[in-house]
């Protein structure tokens, strides 16, 4: 069955799930879901000895339903840890709903091939976790969902967590939790609270516990069953990998200097504005750039969303921004503003990017600024499979920020290395094209047709403007016309829109 | 109009993401080396490729010039490729007297012939890189016909000079070069390229850097990065007043001319030829930054 | 025999991004043999084998046995390095005949 974006859906899952009709097609009401509450008395402790006690004292079980965040991102040792000790105890046919997936994670392959993981729904699926689903190790499709459309998914009932192991940087034993202080801080608890909030059992893992109570409080002590302490839940360094490097690319300064033009340019560019921006490469440096010409005009943002980072913090520090508001701080200095300073606001990945709730930050942004790995000639953008058809990115909140913002934009290269980002049909939609309002590259931008308005605002810009189909003729030209990627028919990912319907599929690749 | 040549942009011509990106960053000119950021064994690939390049991919209006090795040393080999893959203009390296642009002319020639290029239509450029050739800068810019201009390269001057560069101080050490070559260039009407800002962190010296050499009166300067070119290209900007100026000197003119008159004037002031030329320079200067030049 | 002859191992090309390396050596009598490994190998595989040939076709060299790991060259790259290596396998190092090189343009 073909869904609006045109992709065929196999029937089971079509009917099963229902397939995407449109990025604000669904308005269900539904009644939310709640979590098993098993109460504590007085005298009663919550604090175990081990994770091994903890998963005993829950009562995991075959087929249960497990969670983690990925705040720690490339530094975290919690699930690595929980799920060895899951995998000595022998329970298996765990369906596993992590946030998202790291490289770091990779020992999951093992347990995937023993059957003690048998399911997975996550944000994205890194390196060689993903080739290994994208290669069928696992016989029933991984579920993508983003960040938005998991905190749907449990909220509504479609994911019920029966136990959440949630690292935490600092925790008392009595399970007040926060992210912000202690030796491996991640910020903001964002995509936790969620988890701590809607599953049945929830245990804290942390290594650095603190006398009661331990405040401010992300996660609160209601909410918590268990309190596990262990020697190190994560590595600093590996927390904030990747994220924050200011590029010194050319190539990339010069699309984040364009992607700026294009804000300056637009009508939302004044006063108490709101923007977010992705984390690396062209999309950081945008940050950057706009700081420049908001000095200069004598600009203030109304608030930053996020996917926080240092210069974000700069920028709200320098009296550019008013606030932030933090789901997830992406280093050390984004995780310490968050500690020292009010303007600086934890929300839940629910208040972030929930399309299904009583309404998401999300819905209140101007700005954002995404990159992505192809984007198509009807704006849809992939940012999940690689130019080797196999899963090794993330959904993310990708598709929620650009159905929320008013001007959703699009960073990229014409090609990498030879593989051309702005193709005929993109690998894997995860974003719809009608949410994509500017594809930024290196030799100019094309506006959505849809976005005349855009069209018009920017036309004495100075900024090269072209139709998507010549962008993707000048990097055909560049790289040649690629060769389709060759699939099997097993599907091996679904991937839902974060409304719950399927806007596309991932088959296994052909070796 | 004579070419703007603000900035030179280096390009190393064994790198093939550069070549096929050299045309996004809006240098005036891009110029490939086969010198001295190549190594003595990868001469001949690094040709290869910068000849594919240049028959692959569109640099559109923007000059390609191409540092050759010395005649000796792979540059009759260089010539051969480059004057066949239609480079715009040859660099000498390390030229030291006018015979040095001869010779490798006479190459040129040779090769336009070969291969059935119009003669004379590769241009050349002479880097004067050493005391000899900063002594002799007046003869070598009157050499040729095919010189678009000259350019000084500090690093071996500066060594030869028993000094280093002090960026810190001015450059005072490499002064009576500048001086030198901007002079010969403008005696034998040719463009003055100044030599590379190498610290490729630092834009705040580059930038003061850029405006002394202004001053001077070069045309512009090489750059070694490309986030150093809106950096020259900016210093190189005229203000909004003097394009102002610019425009009024243009349009007294037109106004005479209409008028049939000989004298002009403006605010009182006679017009002659130098103030029209500055004008017309500052107009190109301003068009090339991008900034819209009311008609009339 | 014609005018390029693999008299040895000649090789060209880096392990950079967006280049490519190849060697190439003498394959007495048993054609063309590529062994490629790319980044890109499921969408461009075919066509940088392809350029590859070609590029051989033109230079008159019927037998060589290739070694190429490409990092996600263009046909261009692919071109220069090929015909760089087969110049180095063959010996060449002067007097190189460009014209004929530039007959060779695919």
């Amino acid at each position: 069955m073909k869904n609006t974006v045109g992709r065929d859906i196999p029937q089971e899952y079509a009917e099963k799930y229902g397939v995407f009709e449109g990025q604000y097609a669904k308005k269900t009401s539904y009644q939310r879901a709640s979590g098993k509450v098993t109460p504590v008395h007085p005298g009663e402790s919550k604090l175990v000895g081990s994770i091994r006690e903890a998963i005993e004292k829950c009562g995991l079980k075959d087929g249960m339903t497990i969670s983690f965040h990925h705040h720690f991102r490339e530094g975290d040792y919690v699930l690595n840890m929980v799920m060895d000790e899951i995998a000595k105890m022998g329970i298996k046919n765990l369906y596993l709903a992590p946030s998202s997936i790291a490289n770091v994670h990779e020992p999951l392959i093992e347990h995937i091939k023993n059957g003690v993981v048998t399911g997975i729904t996550s944000s994205g699926l890194r390196d060689k976790v993903g080739l290994a689903i994208s290669q069928g190790i696992m016989k029933n499709p991984v579920i993508i969902r983003s960040h938005g459309g998991r905190a749907r998914a449990i909220e509504t009932g479609a994911l019920h967590i029966d136990v959440a192991f949630l690292g935490v940087p600092s925790a008392d034993e009595y399970g007040n939790a926060n992210g912000s202080h202690g030796n491996a801080i991640c910020g903001s608890l964002g995509y936790a609270k969620v988890d701590a909030e809607y599953a049945d059992k929830v245990v804290l893992i942390t290594d650095n516990l603190v006398p009661y109570p331990n405040t401010p409080i992300s996660i609160p002590q209601n909410l918590v069953d268990y309190v596990v302490k262990v020697d190190a839940i994560g590595d600093p360094n590996g927390i904030a990998k990747g994220a924050t490097r200011f590029t010194s690319n050319p190539k990339e300064l010069l699309i984040a200097e364009i992607g700026s033009k294009v804000i300056v340019n637009s009508p939302y560019f004044k006063n108490g504005f709101s923007f977010q921006s992705g984390s690396g490469g062209s999309t950081l440096a945008v940050a950057r750039f706009l700081a420049e010409e908001m000095r200069e005009r004598g600009i203030k943002a109304g608030f930053i969303l996020g996917g926080i980072t240092s210069n974000m913090v700069e920028m709200l520090e320098e009296g550019l921004a008013e606030k932030i508001i933090d789901t997830q701080s992406f280093d050390r200095g984004a995780a310490e503003s968050l500690a020292r300073n009010e303007n600086h606001y934890e929300i839940s990945a629910s208040f972030y990017a929930n399309p299904g709730n009583k309404g998401a930050a999300v819905n209140n942004l101007d700005v954002v600024v995404l990159s992505a790995l192809e984007v198509d000639t009807d704006f849809n953008v992939n940012v999940l499979t690689g130019s080797d058809g196999a899963i090794r990115g993330a959904s993310g909140g990708h598709c929620d920020t650009a159905a929320g913002a008013k001007l959703s934009m699009i960073l990229t290269p014409l090609v990498r290395g030879r593989i051309p980002t702005i193709v005929e049909k993109v690998n894997t939609v995860i974003t719809p094209g009608e949410g994509i309002d500017v594809v930024v590259t290196e030799i100019g931008i094309a506006i959505n047709p849809r976005r005349q308005d855009l069209i018009d605002a920017l036309k004495d810009s100075g900024i090269p403007q072209f139709t998507i189909e010549e962008l993707k003729e000048k990097a055909y030209k560049i790289a040649g016309t690629p060769d389709p990627i060759e699939y099997e028919d097993q599907v091996v990912a679904l991937v839902e829109y974060r409304d719950g319907s399927i806007i596309d599929v991932v088959r296994k690749i052909k070796e | 109009m004579e070419r703007l040549r603000r900035t030179m942009m280096f390009v190393p011509a064994s790198n093939p993401g550069m070549l096929r990106d050299a045309i996004l960053y809006g240098a005036d000119s891009i110029m490939f080396d086969l010198e001295d950021s190549i190594s003595l064994r990868e001469k001949d690939t690094s040709r290869f490729l910068l000849y594919q390049a240049l028959k692959t991919f569109d640099y559109s209006s923007t000059e390609t010039v191409v540092r050759i090795n010395s005649l000796d040393a792979g540059g009759v080999e260089d010539i051969h490729a480059m004057v066949r893959a239609g480079i715009d203009c040859i660099r000498l390296p390390k030229t030291t007297c006018a015979q040095d642009v001869l010779d490798a002319e006479s190459v040129i020639l040779e090769a336009e012939k070969k291969c059935g290029r119009e003669v004379g239509s590769t241009k050349m450029l002479a880097a004067i890189e050493d005391p000899m050739g900063v002594l002799n800068a007046l003869s070598i810019a009157q050499s040729s016909k095919r010189l678009i201009g000259i350019a000084l390269g500090s690093e071996d001057y500066v060594t030869a000079m028993k000094t280093r560069r002090y960026s810190d101080r001015n450059s005072e050490e490499i002064f009576f070069a500048r001086s030198m070559i901007v002079h010969a260039a403008r005696a034998a009407g040719i463009a003055a390229l100044d030599t590379v800002f190498s610290d490729v962190n630092d834009m705040e010296t580059l930038r003061k850097e850029t405006e002394f050499i202004k001053q001077l009166g070069f045309d512009g300067k090489s750059v070694i990065n490309p986030r150093q070119i809106p950096v020259v290209n900016k210093v190189y900007t005229p203000t909004e007043k003097e394009i102002s100026n610019a425009l009024d000197v243009i349009h007294a003119i037109e106004e005479a001319n209409r008028r049939g008159s000989g004298v002009i004037a403006l605010n009182g002031k006679m017009i002659d030829k130098p103030i029209v030329e500055r004008a017309e320079r500052i107009l190109a200067l301003a068009k090339a930054a991008g900034i819209k030049i009311p008609e009339n | 025999m014609g005018k390029y002859e693999i008299k040895g191992q000649g090789i060209a090309g880096t392990l950079e991004s967006s280049d490519i390396q190849i060697i190439i050596d003498q394959n007495p009598g048993a054609g063309i043999e590529i062994s490629l490994k790319s980044d890109v190998e499921k969408q461009y595989g075919r066509q940088i084998r392809a350029t590859i040939e070609k590029t051989l076709k033109k230079m008159g060299i019927t037998d060589a046995k290739l070694i190429v790991v490409d990092k996600g060259a263009l046909d261009c790259t692919i071109v220069a390095r090929t015909i760089a290596a087969v110049h180095r396998a063959a010996g060449i190092t002067e007097k190189y005949d460009w014209e004929e090189i530039d007959s060779w343009n695919v």
